[in-house]
C-alpha cells in the first residue's frame, strides 16, 4: 500500500501515540459499558455491586447469576424462541430476496418497471407506521401470539430485495450472454453464474436478518401476549419490570441475549467489512 | 429476447410481491381507513370523520411526545453527524489492530435496543456505578436522577441513541472517506495545512453529501425512536408519562384487546407525515447520486 513514500502512509511516532490513545479512549467508551454488565453477572451475591467502589474485576467470580435467572423466567426457552424467529427470518429473506433480486435485475419482462418503482416505494414507509395494521392482518390470519406470528412481516423485506437487486445488476451482462444462447433458463442462470456471484451481498442480508430478528422488541412486544412464546427482548423487559432489584439477574440475562449475536457477528464480519470495502453500505 | 415461459420472472417475484401486499401496501391503505373509524380490537370500526384527528388536539401526552422528539432530534442530529466522521477518520489510517478496533467500535450497533438500554440503566441507576464515581469524586452529593426525572430521562435516551449509533454512521463514512481525493490532502499537507485545517478544509467538503445523507437518516431515526425509552422508564413513559414517544403512543393505543386502533392509526399517520419530509428528500438525493 505504500504509494507516495513520505507524508500519507508512513504515520510519525507522535501521531501515532496519539491515535491510539484515542482509539483506547473510544474503545472504553463504546465497549466499557458491556464488560461492566458482564462483570455485575459475574459477581455472586456475597460481593456487593452497588458500593462506590465497585471492582471491575469480579473477586469470585461465578456462574450462578446464569442458572438463577433461568429459575425467575425460562430464558433459555427464550433464546430458543428468538432462535426460531431469527432463522425463518433469515431463511424467508435469504430465499425471497435471492429470488425477486434476481429476476428483477436480469430477466425483462413487461410491468417490471412498476414493481420495481412499487419495492423502493416502500422505503419511505417507516414500519412503524404500518406496524397497528399489520398486527391486524397477522391476526387475521390467525397467528396472533405465536413464533411465526412473529417472523412473518419481516420474512421478506424489501430492502433485501434491492440490496440483492444491486447484487445481481454488478455481474456483466457478457457473463450471461453465453448461457442465454447457450440457451439456459432462468432458474440455470440464477443457480450457476447468479449465486456464485453474489454471495457477499447475500451473506450481508442473512448476517443483517439475523441481527434484526435477534434485537427486535417492538413487534415481538405487540404480537406476544403468552408469557411461554416470548422472544429475549420481551422476555428481558419483563424480568426487568418485575424482578428489578437484583442488577446481577438482570445483567446476566443481557448476557444471555447479546453473546451469540457478537459470536455471529464476529464469525461474519470480513464479509461484511468487505462489503463497506466494496461500497455496499450505503445508508 | 423473449422468454420461453413468459411467467418465470413473475413465479420468481410472487413470494416477494405477496409480502409487498400484504405487509406493506394493504396495512399502509388499511391505517388510513382505520384512522377515521373509531375501531377496537373487537368490533367497532364505525366511520367517524375526523374525530380522531382533532382527538390529538386534546392529547396532552401527544403534546410531550412530539416535544421529546424535537429535542430528540436536535440533539441527535448534530452528534451523529458529526461524532462519526471524527471517528471514522480516526479508524482509517491502517495502524496494527486498526481491524479490531473497527469492529469493537461496531458492537454497540449489532446489539439489541433492549439489552443496551438496560446496560446502561443500570450504570445511571442511583446506585449505578455512574452515580456512584461522580459522588466519590466529590462532584455530586446526591444521586442525579436519570431515570426519573423527565428532562434527565430524556437525555438519558438521547445519548443511549448516540452511543448506540456511532459506529453505524462510522461505517458510513468510512466508506465515503475513501472518495476523498488522497492527492488534495497531500496538496495541503504539502502547502502546510495542520490536521485540524485538513480535516475543515479537505475532509469535511469531501464528505458533504454524505453529512446531509446522514443527517436526514439521524432525522427520521428520532421520530421513530421506541426501545431506549420504553425500557429506560420501565414500559411507564417516565414521570407522567411524559417521556412518551410517538411510537409508544402507537403501541400504547394499539396493543391489546382494549386498544384504539383507530386513534393508534391516526398518529401512525402523524407519524408517516412528520418522516416522509426528511425520506423523500433522500429519495431525491439517493437518485442524484446514482
Amino acid at each position: 500500500m505504500a504509494r507516495s513514500g513520505r507524508g500519507f502512509n508512513t504515520v510519525s511516532p507522535a501521531e501515532k501515540v496519539v491515535r491510539y490513545t484515542l482509539l483506547l479512549v473510544v474503545l472504553v467508551i463504546t465497549v466499557g459499558p458491556f464488560l461492566w454488565q458482564l462483570s455485575t453477572s459475574l459477581k455472586g451475591v456475597s460481593e456487593d455491586v452497588f458500593t462506590q467502589t465497585p471492582t471491575f474485576i469480579p473477586q469470585h467470580p461465578t456462574l450462578s447469576n446464569y442458572t438463577e435467572v433461568a429459575k425467575t423466567i425460562p430464558v433459555w426457552a427464550y433464546a430458543g424462541n428468538s432462535l426460531i424467529v431469527a432463522v425463518l427470518v433469515v431463511a424467508g429473506n435469504a430465499i425471497g430476496a435471492t429470488l425477486a433480486g434476481f429476476a428483477l435485475a436480469k430477466l425483462r419482462f413487461r410491468g417490471s418497471k412498476l414493481v420495481l418503482g412499487l419495492f423502493l416505494a416502500t422505503l419511505i414507509l417507516p414500519s412503524e407506521v404500518t406496524i397497528i395494521s399489520q398486527y391486524v392482518i397477522v391476526r387475521g390470519l390467525g397467528f396472533s401470539d405465536s413464533l411465526i406470528g412473529v417472523a412473518l412481516p419481516g420474512a421478506i423485506q424489501m430492502l433485501n430485495v434491492l440490496l440483492m437487486r444491486t447484487a445481481f445488476l454488478s455481474i456483466p451482462a457478457d457473463v450471461d450472454a453465453a448461457a442465454i444462447i447457450d440457451g439456459a433458463t432462468a432458474w440455470q442462470r440464477l443457480i450457476r453464474i447468479g449465486l456464485p456471484n453474489v454471495k457477499g451481498m447475500l451473506s450481508v442480508v442473512v448476517i443483517f436478518s439475523f441481527i434484526f430478528a435477534w434485537d427486535d422488541f417492538l413487534w415481538p412486544l405487540i404480537v406476544l401476549t403468552d408469557p411461554d412464546k416470548y422472544t429475549l427482548t420481551v422476555g428481558l423487559q419483563y424480568l426487568n419490570g418485575t424482578f428489578s432489584s437484583n442488577p446481577r439477574l438482570i445483567a446476566a440475562g443481557t448476557m444471555i441475549a447479546f453473546l451469540p449475536i457478537v459470536v455471529i457477528f464476529a464469525l461474519l464480519q470480513r464479509f461484511f467489512f468487505k462489503g463497506v470495502d466494496a461500497g455496499a453500505i450505503k445508508g | 429476447m423473449t422468454h420461453k415461459r413468459w411467467f418465470t420472472p413473475w413465479l420468481l417475484i410472487a413470494p416477494a410481491a405477496v409480502w409487498l401486499v400484504l405487509f406493506n401496501a394493504v396495512p399502509a391503505i388499511n391505517t388510513v381507513i382505520l384512522s377515521f373509524t373509531n375501531a377496537k380490537p373487537l368490533g367497532g370500526g364505525q366511520f367517524i370523520g375526523l374525530g380522531n384527528y382533532t382527538r390529538m388536539f386534546d392529547d396532552q401526552q401527544l403534546v410531550d411526545a412530539l416535544i421529546n422528539s424535537i429535542v430528540y432530534m436536535v440533539v441527535c442530529v448534530p452528534l451523529l453527524t458529526l461524532l462519526p466522521l471524527l471517528l471514522a477518520v480516526l479508524v482509517e489510517k491502517k495502524l496494527r489492530g486498526i481491524a479490531f478496533f473497527r469492529i469493537a467500535f461496531y458492537t454497540p450497533v449489532i446489539a439489541s435496543a433492549v439489552v443496551v438500554a438496560l446496560i446502561w440503566g443500570w450504570l445511571l441507576n442511583d446506585r449505578g456505578v455512574i452515580n456512584g464515581m461522580a459522588e466519590r469524586l466529590g462532584f455530586l452529593s446526591g444521586p442525579l436522577p436519570f431515570l426519573t426525572d423527565r428532562w434527565l430521562l430524556l437525555f438519558s435516551a438521547i445519548g443511549l441513541t448516540v452511543w448506540k449509533g456511532l459506529g453505524y454512521y462510522m461505517i458510513i463514512y468510512m466508506s465515503a472517506l475513501g472518495n476523498v481525493s488522497r492527492e488534495l490532502h497531500e496538496a495541503a499537507a504539502v502547502d502546510g495545512a495542520g490536521p485540524v485545517r485538513r480535516f475543515f478544509s479537505v475532509t469535511v467538503p469531501g464528505v458533504r453529501n454524505t453529512m446531509l445523507l446522514i443527517s436526514v437518516l439521524i432525522s427520521v431515526f428520532a421520530l421513530r425512536v421506541f426501545s431506549e425509552l420504553y425500557i429506560l422508564s420501565n414500559g411507564t413513559g417516565g414521570p407522567g408519562g411524559r417521556d412518551m414517544s410517538l411510537v409508544m403512543l402507537i403501541q400504547l393505543y394499539g396493543q391489546g384487546l382494549t386498544g384504539h386502533l383507530g386513534y393508534a392509526s391516526a398518529l401512525s399517520v402523524l407519524l408517516f407525515v412528520v418522516t416522509v419530509g426528511p425520506m423523500l428528500f433522500l429519495a431525491r438525493l439517493n437518485r442524484k447520486e446514482s
